[in-house]
């Protein structure tokens, strides 16, 4: 395995709090790795940092050799990395399958930049199967032509995660991809995430931690806006920083 | 019949009496409102680009007085130096906006919401103040136009001709616009105004998206704006005040926001009503007010929604 990410010194602070303070992670090609950590310990604000939401006061991030920090989003996107939010973005009210063919579009400039207006973009069937073999992928093969806004909260999510696998990323970053799914959801989205492993890089922040060790390679825990470690489950589970700082009594 | 049938054979129809209008108002000795019709398609193509921009672009801008009026005078001034020819001063008419508009727009764009109205509307502002400041430019007065653009090998000075010609170009607008919607661009427009965040994080360029759509209109707003200085004989500055901004808007909304007829609808709407009731009234737009209200209020996709016109 070799790094697709590597970060180090990563800073970034909103007014006085320094919600990034110094944080080095290497994400390894081909790993779910987990981002773990109490509330408030700056997970979402990693993501941000990551993905381009956000830009950072400090640090580098390097991504398959070479320093984006300061890329924009749609930048990083063509580069390989994509997100999932943890409160559901979709397009409500065009169909599902338009939805993901939206992604495609996006990835596969070779067929067609999304700057042509004459042709219809329904002509080109490559696009459509394309989404539909996504929609299939996260079981949703019967929902391609039900408006998004109409689908059940755990459709919408898979929905979402079907959007951002379609535009073939190097590297996923979903960030708590089950906030608000009840026990059947969750463990659907459990299965669909395992079934990604080996094949594709995730970076997996989740609170589940039943979710967290069965699924991730790796995991790092971080704390007050630093990774205080980042290694196998295993040894995150019984390290006893990480059950002072964060997992309490919780896993015995 | 299907409701698509239905919807192109209804469009059918209104283009065949549009296309006829001047024979029935010759033959009715109307002659007068050969030149009032023109005004309605040159309206009609103005708030349609503005359409393409806060319908379909999502993206509410105060400002296409300046692209629109912008228009009428590249026009004025070509004439002044003595370059008549519609071949040539209407594309650099739709250019200069297209320019005009690269520049608010980068600029705009970097804003969003209720700043996005204000920097667009202080911008067609600066704009109107510089034009009725300069002397050559006619200042309060505007420009008036010696005679009407030539456009060989058709007669521009014939007001039925000047009327056609704005009706092919109206028609045009539109037909591009229904391929447009369809398109990769049009489907990547669709996307944004729903989730503008979503569209990012999929790996969508989005402020040159907006640019573009943005400065599309523009390009057509210019035309329409080179069209009515013929109609009037005048680039006059009412047409780049913030009051014409104003009234495209109101067009847009009384005719259906991003409905592809929304624009044509509401100028028939609007510049119908105060004709009308310009006639009975000097309450007009006290009518024309309480009119936009009830459609604000009970028919939110406007005229075209009512008519069970829809998108695309």
């Amino acid at each position: 395995m070799s790094a697709l990410l590597e970060i180090a010194g990563l800073k970034r602070h909103f007014g006085g709090l320094w919600a990034t303070n110094g944080v080095d992670l290497t994400i390894e090609r081909g790993e779910i790795h987990a981002l773990i950590g109490p509330n408030g310990a700056g997970k979402t604000t990693l993501i941000h940092l990551i993905s381009g939401a956000l830009r950072p006061d400090a640090g580098r991030i390097v991504f398959a050799g070479a320093d984006i920090a300061h890329h924009d989003m749609h930048e990083r996107v063509a580069l390989g990395i994509t997100r999932s939010y943890q409160i559901t973005q979709i397009f409500p009210h065009l169909p599902a399958l338009e939805n993901v063919r939206l992604a495609v579009q996006s990835r596969r400039r070779d067929w067609g930049s999304s700057f042509r207006m004459c042709r219809p973009a329904s002509a080109d069937f490559r696009m459509i199967e394309e989404a539909e073999e996504w929609l299939g992928r996260v079981g949703l093969a019967e929902a391609a032509g039900q408006i998004a806004a109409d689908l059940a909260h755990g459709q919408q999510r898979a929905l979402e995660l079907a959007m951002a696998l379609a535009t073939r990323p190097q590297l996923l970053l979903l960030d708590e991809p089950m906030a608000g799914m009840g026990p059947e959801e969750s463990a659907h989205m459990a299965a669909l995430i395992a079934s990604l492993k080996g094949e594709q890089t995730v970076l997996l922040v989740e609170h589940d931690m039943d979710i967290v060790f069965r699924l991730a390679d790796r995991i790092s825990v971080l704390v007050a806006g630093r990774v205080i470690i980042s290694d196998s489950p295993d040894i995150v589970r019984n390290h006893p920083d990480v059950r002072r700082a964060y997992l309490g009594d919780e896993i015995q | 019949m299907s409701k698509t049938r239905t919807t192109s054979f209804v469009e059918a129809a209104v283009l065949i009496a549009a296309i006829l209008l001047p024979f029935l108002l010759q033959a009715l000795g109307e002659e007068f409102y050969i030149g009032f019709a023109t005004r309605l398609l040159i309206f009609a193509l103005a708030a349609t680009s503005l359409n393409f921009i806060v319908g379909y672009g999502g993206m509410v801008a105060f400002g296409h007085a300046a692209f629109f009026g912008g228009g009428a005078y590249v026009v004025a001034f070509l004439m002044q130096a003595g370059i008549v020819s519609a071949w040539i001063t209407w594309p650099l008419a739709m250019f200069v906006a297209v320019g005009a508009a690269l520049a608010i727009g980068a600029l705009s764009l970097r804003t969003r919401g209720v700043y996005f109205i204000m920097i667009t509307l202080a911008f067609a502002q600066m704009i109107y103040y510089s034009v009725i400041s300069l002397q050559s430019a006619g200042g309060d007065d505007g420009l008036p136009l010696e005679q009407r653009s030539t456009l060989v090998p058709f007669d521009l000075a014939n007001d039925t001709t000047l009327y056609w010609v704005a009706l092919v170009a109206l028609v045009i607008c539109l037909i591009a616009l229904k391929r447009l919607s369809h398109s990769r661009y049009g489907r990547a427009l669709a996307g944004l105004r729903q989730n503008e965040q979503r569209m990012e994080a999929l790996g969508y360029p989005v402020d040159r998206l907006k640019l573009a759509c943005f400065v599309i209109g523009a390009g057509v707003a210019g035309l329409a704006g080179a069209l009515l200085a013929n109609q009037n004989g005048l680039a006059s500055p009412t047409q780049l005040y913030w009051t014409q901004s104003g009234m495209l808007l109101v067009m847009v909304i009384l005719g259906g926001v991003g409905q592809r007829y929304g624009g044509v609808l509401g100028a028939i709407a609007l510049l119908g009503l105060e004709e009308a009731l310009g006639l009975m009234t000097e309450y007009a737009h006290l009518y024309i007010g309480l009119a936009l209200l009830a459609v604000v209020l009970f028919a939110p996709r406007g005229l075209a929604g009512l008519a069970g016109l829809r998108r695309g």
